[in-house]
Parts: C-alpha cells; structure tokens; sequence
C-alpha cells in the first residue's frame, strides 16, 4: 500500500502548497515522490512532536502538509501537538502511519498500533481513513488534499485475492452477497478473508461491508436492510473494541433504533499468549484470521 | 496579521507605551482577581518593544509562553487592537480573553498555546512556510525559561538550526523562575545562550528590559537568530520581584495600590533620567 500511496502523492506533487514531512521513514518506497517534492519534501528527523507541531505552523500559513511516520508514531508520541496545535485550530494537516494494527508484526508491541484511529476520533474534527486495498489510495489522497480539516491515514499492506478486483473506493462498499449475518470490516484483513467467506453455503454467508472512513457518516439503506433481515451483526478490525468501527456502529445504530438483538465484535486483544509473530499471527490470536471471522459469522449454537 | 507599520524608534516613547501597559496589566489583573503576574511583567517589555516597534503586517509572532496572555493582551489594547471592554472580561465567564491566548475572536493571535513547548515549533512552521512560498517577513517567538524543560523545545531547536531559518527570530525570557522553584535548582540549562551557539544558533544576550538594547537585537535580520532576554520576574514591582508566589497570587487592594505607585514612581525616575 506504501508504493500506491507514493504514487498517488506524486501525481499531486505540482500543487505548490503540498508539502510532505517525514519521520525519518520511507527507504525504498517515499523516494520518487522525495524526488517528484525536491525542497518540499522534509525528513523532519526522529522527532515526531516537533514534525506535527511544524506541520501545523505549515498549514497555519497556507500549506498543505502531510506529515508520515509508523502508525503508532505518528498519533500516540505526538497526541497533544494533534490536539492542541493541529484539531483545536482546524488545520488541515494530514497524518499518515504505515502499519496500522499488527503491521509490523514481530517488531513488537512499541511498533504495534492498536488505538490509534479510536484515540484520533476522539479529537474534534478529526477524520480517519482505513484503506483496505492499494487501488483506494487513488481516490483517497486527491481528496485529502483538498479537505478543510484534520485527517488521519491508516496504511497496511492491501491482501485483496488473486484476480478479484476490488469496488471503486466508497466509505462504504458492499464485497460480498449472502443470506447470513451483516458482517462489517474495516481494514485490509477483510480481504484475507473473503475467500473463505465467498465459500460459505448462501444461506450462512455473511453479507459483507467494508467501512473505511471514521467517523461514520450516514449508514446505507440497503445495509440497514439486511440487517433488519438477519438481524445480526459481525464487526470485525485489528484495533482495540475501545473507540473503534465496532461501538461507532452500534452507537450509531442504537440511536438510529436500529440495533439488532445480536452483536459480536471481533478486535484487537493486545498480547494474550504473551508471545510475539508475524501479523497473521497476532490476528488468529485474536480471532481476527479468516478461520476466526468465518467463525464469528457462523450461526450462534441453538441452546439446548 | 501580526502587526501594524512599527512606530519610529524613541525611548522615551517605549518607556512612555511600556509604563501605561503595565499599569493596565496590574489593573487587569487585580479587577479580574488573576494571579499569573510575574511572567508577564518579565515578558512585557519584550511584547511592547516587539509590537510597536518591530512587527511589520507580513510578520508573524507567537507567544509560546501562554501563561503571559495578559502582557499580550494589554500589548495589543496597547495598539488599539483590544478594547477597554475586553480587557474589563478577563478571566470572566463570557470572555475572548482566556488565561491562555484563545482560538479564535483575536487575528493578532495565531496560535492559541498554553501547553508548553509548542509555541517554537509552531514558528518554525510558519518560518519555513514563508521560505517554501518564498514570502517576505519574519517570525518572532517568546518562549519561557522554564520551558526549555521540554523535550519537544530541543526538537524544534535541532530542526530551525539544520534548516538554517534565517527568518526566524526566538526568544527566552530568561527570568530564572519556573513553576515551583528557580530555574538553577529544579532543572539547571544555564548558560543557555551557549547551549543555544552549540547547536549553531547565532544568540544575542540582552537585559529584556532595557527598551533600546531589545530594539537594537529584534532588528537583526539574519538567523536563525536567539535572544536570550535577562529579565525580572515580577519586574517593576518591589513586592513580586524574583518571588515565585507571584506566578500564581492575585494581589489585594493595598497590594495592588502599592504596586501601582511603584510602577507610577519609576516611570518618573526614568523620565528624570
Ligand atoms: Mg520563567
């Protein structure tokens, strides 16, 4: 997703305003837009605090700065420069963090970012991204570039299957057509993902929604609908249950009276065994890989 | 906006502006029953020397020690860009005039801080925006003493010197007071002029509140450029000098009516001489 990302950034690189600050990341992937930017492109060096404040003087004069780094760089080392300098004077500074979730896998817990849109959205008018597949970020990064606020972009590596091709980028898309639950995802890992649900016998597959902008706007009919029909409900993302797409949604839809009887979650559960793996692996602890999500939307057991 | 066309330079005129500020700041201060005086009556001098006799409309300034919100807004009532009425509301339910300079209702003000260790950073982005689009003016900046305490300081400090901003102008008020004890005994940095030339930092050392000597260091154009201010907390005031209580007491009446002969009594003395 960091290549498409590059290459959607460079084709907004003769904007005069545009202006890139990074936090000493991007070797082999930021360089034709370091290039494509010559003087507009800023390692800002390891120092993340003072790259979002520098970000918001940019913006404060007129520029349109983004500002990258590793996902839980970008929003926790530097939370109070986002809120003070950059939400509370409604600046339109774009924060990027490659690596959401468990991204990066067996670099550890400090690399992992497992709050970071559900800690941003708390900020006022702080908009979050979660592209799932590498053909979103052409549509995303052109408007980013032209909107009024504050903005964060989570990136991971796009894991759409072989030969399917996405729908064009909506906040909302609908993947997959079935008679079970509504399923609703946000991220990249709804891609592994499909597959397996695509296999599900008609009746017990899931309809499947993908979510990639926070805070929700207006929820879809035709999703309501399904909803209404199978009156149950299946989130799933690699963040933590706290502030992520899983409450959003139910809040939303309680206060639209519209919640179903039930709700699973399925989310990011820290470090349970303790131990450390690759992303897949941190996912199946958590239930997030494609065996957890099929189970999640299999039908609840009948009691006995 | 940062300022109006800069008057001509005299200093009778700045010891004449700075006198009447700091007589209102007192009044403000003791009508509201707001502590916080010591910090702004080290920063006052520096905000009437930078406002009147510096700031061109292309110019940009950002206080970076919020806490002395109140030197500022009697600056800028000072220029005829706060009102009577505004002043009369701070710290009052209602008010534009927050403790710590506010989000929006004040042009002048384009950085609502409070938080420490922003404030430089802040104009290092508005430096380096007018570099990018190559636009005239300056930015100046105050910072506290105290504050230097911040990491994300030494952050912008690194980034202004590599970039070589050469259109930037910090300053410390250097009153040697911080939240609960001298600067010397709770977290050392002096000398931080010198710490400021180790990074590559041209730094000029000035008493923060001889009027001509600030004059003469907030016109060098070069840079990036520090100006490392000696000053007196509580300055003008017999009573609050170098006293930490007064970073946080309002006064009383006899306080208040004592502060103001001071202050009255020493304009005097200055005009004799
Ligand atoms: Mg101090």
């Amino acid at each position: 997703m960091r290549q498409a990302f590059c290459s959607a950034l460079t084709a907004q690189a003769s904007r005069p305003e545009f202006v890139f600050l990074s936090g000493d990341l991007g070797f082999k992937a930021l360089e034709p837009l370091q290039e494509a930017l010559g003087p507009r492109f800023l390692n800002a060096g390891v120092s993340e605090q003072n790259m979002v404040t520098v970000a918001a003087g940019l913006a404060r004069g007129g520029m349109r700065p983004w500002a990258y780094s590793i996902a839980p760089f970008i929003y926790a080392r530097p939370f109070e420069q986002i809120r003070n300098d950059v939400c509370f004077h409604e600046l339109p500074v774009i924060l990027v963090g490659n690596g959401g979730g468990y991204g990066y896998g067996v670099m550890g817990s400090s690399h992992h970012a497992l709050e970071d849109y559900g800690s941003l959205l708390t900020l006022p008018g702080m908009r979050a991204l979660v592209p799932a597949f590498d053909a979103d970020l052409a549509a995303i990064v052109p408007s980013l570039m032209q909107c009024g606020g504050p903005a964060y972009l989570r990136l991971g590596l796009s894991e759409e299957p072989k030969g399917w091709t996405p729908p064009a980028y909506a906040p909302w898309r609908k993947l997959l057509d079935g008679k079970g639950p509504a399923l609703v995802a946000a991220g990249p890992l709804i891609g592994a993902a499909l597959p397996a649900l695509a296999a599900m016998e008609e009746k017990l597959r899931p309809e499947v929604w993908l979510v990639s902008e926070l805070p929700l706007a207006r929820l879809p009919e035709e999703f309501l609908e399904s909803l209404r029909r199978s009156r149950r409900l299946v989130v799933v993302e690699e963040h933590s249950a706290h502030g992520g797409l899983g409450q959003s949604l139910a809040y939303s839809l309680a206060r639209a009276g519209e919640m179903p009887p039930s709700f699973a979650h399925r989310h990011a559960m820290g470090y349970l065994s303790g131990l450390y793996g690759s992303q897949k692996y941190h996912r199946a602890e958590c239930g997030l890989d494609p065996a957890g999500i099929v189970a999640a939307v299999a039908p609840p057991v009948a009691p006995l | 906006m940062a300022g109006m066309t800069p008057l001509v330079w005299s200093a009778d005129k700045a010891a004449a502006i700075s006198q009447q500020a700091r007589l209102r700041l007192l009044r403000m201060h003791y009508e509201s029953k707001v502590g916080h005086l010591g910090g702004n009556l080290s920063a006052l001098d520096i905000l009437i020397s930078l406002y009147h006799f510096r700031l061109k409309p292309e110019d940009r300034f950002v206080l970076a020690k919020g806490h002395s919100a109140g030197a500022l807004y009697v600056t800028l009532w000072s220029l005829g860009l706060l009102r009577e009425e505004d002043l009369r509301q701070f710290h009052r339910d209602g008010t534009r005039l927050s403790g710590h300079p506010p989000l929006r209702g004040i042009p002048e003000i384009v950085f609502a801080t409070g938080s420490l260790g922003h404030g430089l950073g802040l104009a290092v982005g508005l430096a380096l925006g007018k570099k990018l689009r190559g636009e005239p003016g300056r930015v100046f900046c105050l910072t506290s003493d105290g504050e230097w305490n911040e990491g994300s300081c030494w952050e912008a400090l690194i980034f202004l010197a590599h970039r070589r901003l050469d259109n930037l102008t910090f300053l410390v008020d250097l009153n040697g007071m911080q939240g609960f004890g001298a600067t010397r005994e709770v977290a050392n940095l002096e000398p931080l002029a010198e710490k400021f030339r180790c990074f590559g930092v041209e730094t000029l050392e000035v008493d923060g509140h001889d009027m001509a000597a600030l004059h003469g260091a907030l016109h060098k154009e070069d840079g990036p450029l520090a100006i490392v201010a000696r000053t007196v907390k509580g300055f003008g005031v017999s009573f609050m000098e170098h006293r930490m209580a007064w970073h946080y007491l309002p006064m009383s009446e006899e306080q208040y009516l004592q502060a103001v002969r001071e202050v009255r009594e020493c304009g005097r003395l200055s005009a004799a001489r």
